[in-house]
């Protein structure tokens, strides 16, 4: 079962241009554990190719990717 | 009478110091700047250490002489952020109250993070690491350079493609470019971080056999054998390996829970305020904020907290919001040169590579002390 938002690691990288926002996933990536969940929000729209391009290289799971007014949460789930 | 108090004697710092003792008139505040060896150190030159002949002491100035006078210096290392009792405790045992508090600690290296990277690997992210470059540099006769970084956030992002750029030229002025192969490893989805910019990097690495491999996110190195790998899973060999080393934000950030958890401290990045403390600024490459980790988001920074610290003493409304303004300068070699500008609302749109902004980027490397920290620009 997803965790909640609340229990999700917020990467708020909305006003950052492409890519700062893949480079906050990255980094978050790599500070979380494995399992957990995180949400990286990007009003970017390159970031709409890189970040699930990358999570797919990377061999993370990309759960979903929710729009908003302005920006999107892309939700990740860290595999390995 | 308020006591101000900064922690840090880089640009960003420096420049907040002095901004506010030209604002604030004696009676009205105490300016106290900590910095831990009372040296400015000029990083972007770090670069022309390592691939030209720019001697390590220019680059070095004592913090003293750029300060202004009413700004009392104290040369210590803070170790705990005391945010509820507002004070800042020394490694000496000294105690600074406050009441604003500005962190402008910059980043921090932290090689030790990734095994095998202290015997592998060279930067030029430090003066003794450009020196050293610089002396391999020399022996190196011909094989693989791979040039890339240990992991993301890292100050300077251009800094790694410059690097490939002056490795082309130096070993081309050298005679042996067609003994060296320069490979790049990137760990975002292009060579270059900005998009905009990206196509004239490509274009320079194209015409000068730059060989690059994207989505590189550094795993391991493995000394013995020569070789690095990538958490996507790719395994490159090297013969000499220049990589960035690992960041993390500040010791005493980290050492008094005010951190995430690579150490950089959550700022809101309009104000400036640290999310947890109003009383506590932050700015530069210590924070969170989504930004290039440069000197000259410092710089644009430090105008603001200055500004909204002067406001805050006056019992005035903060108004003064950072717009995420950043400007830099790339050296390509060969006497040519790039310079991007962009904020929070504009991407950067550069203009072609060329004479005009490599001479940008000598003529601040030789301003920077007078125009500079002292807040002039």
């Amino acid at each position: 079962m997803a965790a909640s938002t609340s229990q999700r690691i917020i990467l708020d990288a909305r006003g950052s241009f492409c890519p700062g926002p893949l480079m906050e996933l990255i980094r978050g990536i790599r500070q979380a554990k494995v399992g957990e969940e995180l949400e990286v929000w990007s009003g970017d729209q390159g970031s709409k190719k890189d970040i699930p391009f990358w999570i797919q290289k990377a061999g993370h799971q990309l759960l979903g990717v929710v729009e908003e007014q302005g920006y999107a949460r892309f939700i990740v789930k860290k595999l390995k | 009478m308020k006591k101000i108090v900064i922690l840090g004697g880089g640009v960003g710092g420096t420049i907040v110091a002095n901004l506010l003792a030209k604002r604030l008139r004696p009676d009205e505040a105490e300016i106290t700047l900590v910095d831990k060896t009372g040296k400015h150190v000029y990083q972007p030159g770090f670069v022309y250490v390592a691939f030209e002949h720019q001697r390590p002491g220019k680059l070095v100035r004592a913090e003293r002489k750029l300060l202004k006078k009413r700004v009392k210096l104290v040369v210590g290392e803070a170790v705990k952020i005391d945010a509820d009792g507002k004070s800042v405790h020394l490694a000496d045992g000294t105690i600074l109250e406050y009441d604003r508090l500005v962190v402008a600690l910059g980043a921090r290296l932290t090689p030790d993070e990734l095994p095998g990277y202290k015997e592998a690997a060279h930067h030029f992210y430090s003066l003794e690491g450009a020196v050293k470059l610089r002396q391999a540099l020399e022996d190196f006769q011909g094989g693989r350079v791979v040039v890339t970084v240990a992991s993301v956030p890292y100050k300077c992002p251009p800094a790694p493609s410059e690097a490939a750029c002056q490795l082309d030229y130096y070993f081309t002025r050298k005679g042996i470019r067609d003994k060296v192969d320069i490979h790049f490893l990137s760990p975002l989805s292009r060579v270059f971080p900005l998009e905009p910019v990206n196509p004239v990097v490509e274009q320079v690495f194209a015409k000068h056999n730059i060989r690059s491999t994207i989505f590189f996110n550094v795993e391991s190195i493995d000394a013995e054998r020569k070789t690095v790998s990538s958490i996507e899973g790719e395994t490159i060999p090297y013969d000499l390996l220049i990589m960035v080393p690992p960041h993390r934000g500040a010791k005493v950030v980290e050492d008094s829970g005010l951190g995430d958890r690579g150490g950089w401290l959550p700022t809101d990045k309009f104000s400036l305020r640290t999310k947890a403390h109003e009383d506590i600024f932050a700015l530069g490459d210590c924070t969170d904020v989504p930004v290039s980790k440069s000197g000259a988001a410092a710089h644009f920074q430090a105008k603001v907290i200055a500004e909204s610290i002067v406001a805050d003493l006056r019992g005035l409304p903060a108004t003064a919001k950072y717009d995420g303004h950043v400007m830099c300068y790339c050296d390509a070699g060969y006497h040519k040169g790039i310079s991007m500008s962009f904020d929070y609302e504009h991407p950067p749109v550069p203009p072609p590579l060329g004479l005009k902004d490599w001479m940008g980027k000598r003529f601040l490397n030789r301003v920077y002390w007078i125009m500079v920290p002292t807040g002039r620009v």
